[in-house]
């Protein structure tokens, strides 16, 4: 069965070409339907319910947030894929933040959207190598960082370190899995928890140093 | 009808007079000298007209006054005030009393509005407010001159024990005037600033079409005129994303880059430049670029080479992380990879420029390739505990 797919973005252009791409070179993902405001996001994803949302991080009325709050307001049973052409820090970790489960930039292959697409769909993360170093930065060991209120949500574990260090240097899962000794399933399983802890964290860097940094 | 703002003696009034006739300034200063010898109708009429007819706009070149044409409208104002002075104290020699302070107030008004409309001009030109020393001078001195003016006409016209009466009414009618034109002033100080709103969004738009105009716009010129080459239009496209980026979130790289997050970006510019290919890189931490990091980005700047030249691949990775006592970088390519033992001597990239620099400032070179498996160098150096920061 493909993967139903929703697109969000309010270029027109853009849209499309992505639909075209889509269409052409699988039958694992179906483009169900498109919309280019943050009020036709919500009403065409509620209406046909697809499983994996492709969303613009940057439009007018709020944006891709404003989409993700509305819907998992009522929904959770989709997912978003965040795709911008945006490197700024602050829009990768506040999308995340509003439940995203990934973020690619525009410049991604057809190819790897459709994988990425594929893996959202099943629940995991996608980590693109700037959001892993997004992440590891912002839960870097600084001199004089806040006090860490929660160990379970505020700190990475050396491993989830490793495997987002593997993640930025560019690696696939299974390259990592090999470098690590371990198995595929189990770097998903550390990509998630990392997602669950930059999506719950209330780390005080974590929002304050994605408003410092527009760009690493 | 303008005054005129270049070549003015007092106001520009009589200048401006005489452009609106079309006749010849001396005679307009002449008229307005004899009226004032009858009974200081001249000085009436001129002073309404600098009140109420603007001043040319700033955009029109300035002509310095000619030196004799001043000295003859000077001239023509003195025979003016004179004739009228003599003649009044004919008529009636006590008045002098009331005339001669009035002169002296007419005076003090005439500096200060002189001064409001240089100043005014110089706001057009500076598009500051402030008015320099010499302008404050002038406007207080004015001002005083008014005082002394009214200060005399009052003494001799009202009899000392009326005084408390008189000088509350006055107050009472200043307070009377300032509070009826309190919405003017309110416009007043709401149209400066939003004039100057509306002056710097006009900068910005003024400065951001420049920009895309000799950026973005050449580069969609020149990859029209490259239409026929797939290297050249990525190379061009790649190139320009950078520089759009750089300049929307304000990280332009300079000449030097001071710390090693952009001297790290300005290599992997350099080697998309070089041989169009694409050279994403990530950064985690920063730091500033002492010697030794110094030599680790060149390193790295060689491998980036290396990788692009012998590869076969259209991009090349990159990823660096500062930690308090190291930096490591990574350079990687999913290219043909190579078996380091068969690499001739003669081929210096390697040896010389990556190990040779590493290993003089104290780094590690590590390398994992393997025949169709890519590439990856690592490299790693020390921080120096004074370099942290």
């Amino acid at each position: 069965m493909s993967v139903r797919v929703f697109l969000v973005d309010d270029h027109a252009l853009f849209r499309a070409g992505v639909r075209a791409e889509l269409d052409s070179i699988t039958d694992e993902v179906d483009v169900v339907g498109e919309a280019g405001s943050v009020g036709e996001a919500v009403a065409g994803i509620n209406h046909h319910k697809p499983d994996v949302v492709l969303l613009d991080v940057h439009m007018p009325d709020g944006g891709g947030a404003e989409v993700l709050r509305q819907i998992r307001a009522t929904n959770q049973e989709v997912v978003f894929l965040a795709l911008s052409v945006s490197d700024a820090a602050e829009d990768v970790i506040n999308v995340i933040r509003a439940g995203a489960r990934g973020y690619v930039t525009k410049t991604i292959s057809s190819q790897e959207l459709v994988k990425a697409v594929v893996r959202v769909s099943e629940g995991d993360a996608v980590f693109s190598p700037r959001l892993a170093g997004f992440v590891l930065d912002a839960f870097a060991d600084r001199p004089g960082a806040a006090p860490i209120s929660d160990p379970e949500l505020d700190l990475l574990t050396p491993r989830e370190r490793d495997v987002l260090r593997l993640l930025a240097r560019g690696y696939a899962y299974k390259e990592i899995a090999s470098e690590l000794f371990i198995s595929v399933k189990t770097v998903e399983t550390h990509v998630s928890s990392v997602l669950r802890k930059t999506q719950l964290s209330n780390r005080y860097e974590l929002s304050r140093w994605a408003t410092d940094r527009r760009l690493v | 009808m303008r005054r005129r703002r270049s070549g003015r003696v007092v106001a520009g009034v009589a200048g401006g007079l005489a452009d609106h006739l079309g006749a010849p300034v001396f005679w307009v200063r002449a008229v307005f000298a004899l009226l004032t010898a009858v009974s200081g109708a001249g000085i009436v009429a001129y002073a309404l007209l600098w009140m109420f007819v603007q001043q040319r706009p700033a955009t029109e070149p300035e002509v310095e006054t000619d030196r004799r044409e001043w000295q003859q409208a000077v001239g023509l104002a003195a025979l003016g005030l004179g004739v009228a002075v003599f003649t009044g104290l004919l008529a009636n020699a006590a008045s002098g009393w009331i005339t001669g302070p009035m002169a002296v107030a007419l005076v003090g008004a005439a500096v200060v509005w002189r001064e409001a409309d240089e100043a005014q001009r110089r706001r057009w030109r500076d598009g500051a407010l402030g008015q320099g020393k010499a302008g404050v001078v002038r406007t207080v001195s004015g001002v005083v001159l008014v005082g002394i003016g009214i200060a005399a006409f009052l003494y001799n016209n009202i009899r000392l024990d009326q005084l408390p009466e008189a000088l509350l009414a006055v107050l009472a009618t200043l307070i009377g005037v300032a509070v009826l034109t309190i919405p003017l002033w309110m416009r007043l100080v709401r149209d400066l600033g939003e004039e100057r709103r509306a002056r710097i969004r006009t900068e910005e738009r003024a400065e951001i079409a420049a920009h895309l105009h000799d950026s973005v716009l050449q580069t969609l010129a020149l990859i029209q005129k490259q239409a026929g080459s797939e290297r050249e239009v990525k190379r061009l496209a790649r190139s320009q994303e950078r520089e759009l980026r750089s300049w929307l979130y304000g990280r332009e790289v300079g000449e030097q880059p001071q710390t090693i997050s952009l001297a790290i970006a300005q290599a992997c510019a350099e080697v998309e430049d070089d041989f169009a290919i694409a050279v994403p890189q990530v950064v985690v931490g920063d730091c500033v670029l002492a010697d030794g990091l110094y030599a680790l980005v060149q390193a790295a700047r060689e491998a980036m080479v290396n990788a692009a030249k012998h590869a076969g691949v259209s991009e090349v990775s990159v990823y660096a992380e500062v930690e308090p006592d190291k930096v490591t970088v990574f350079v990687r390519d999913r290219g043909k990879g190579f078996d380091p033992d068969t690499v001739p001597e003669d081929r210096h990239g390697l040896s010389g420029s990556i190990r040779g620099r590493m290993d003089r400032h104290g780094g590690e070179v590590r390398l994992r390739t393997a025949l169709n498996e890519g590439t990856e160098v690592q490299l790693e150096m020390p921080r120096k505990t004074e370099a942290r920061t």
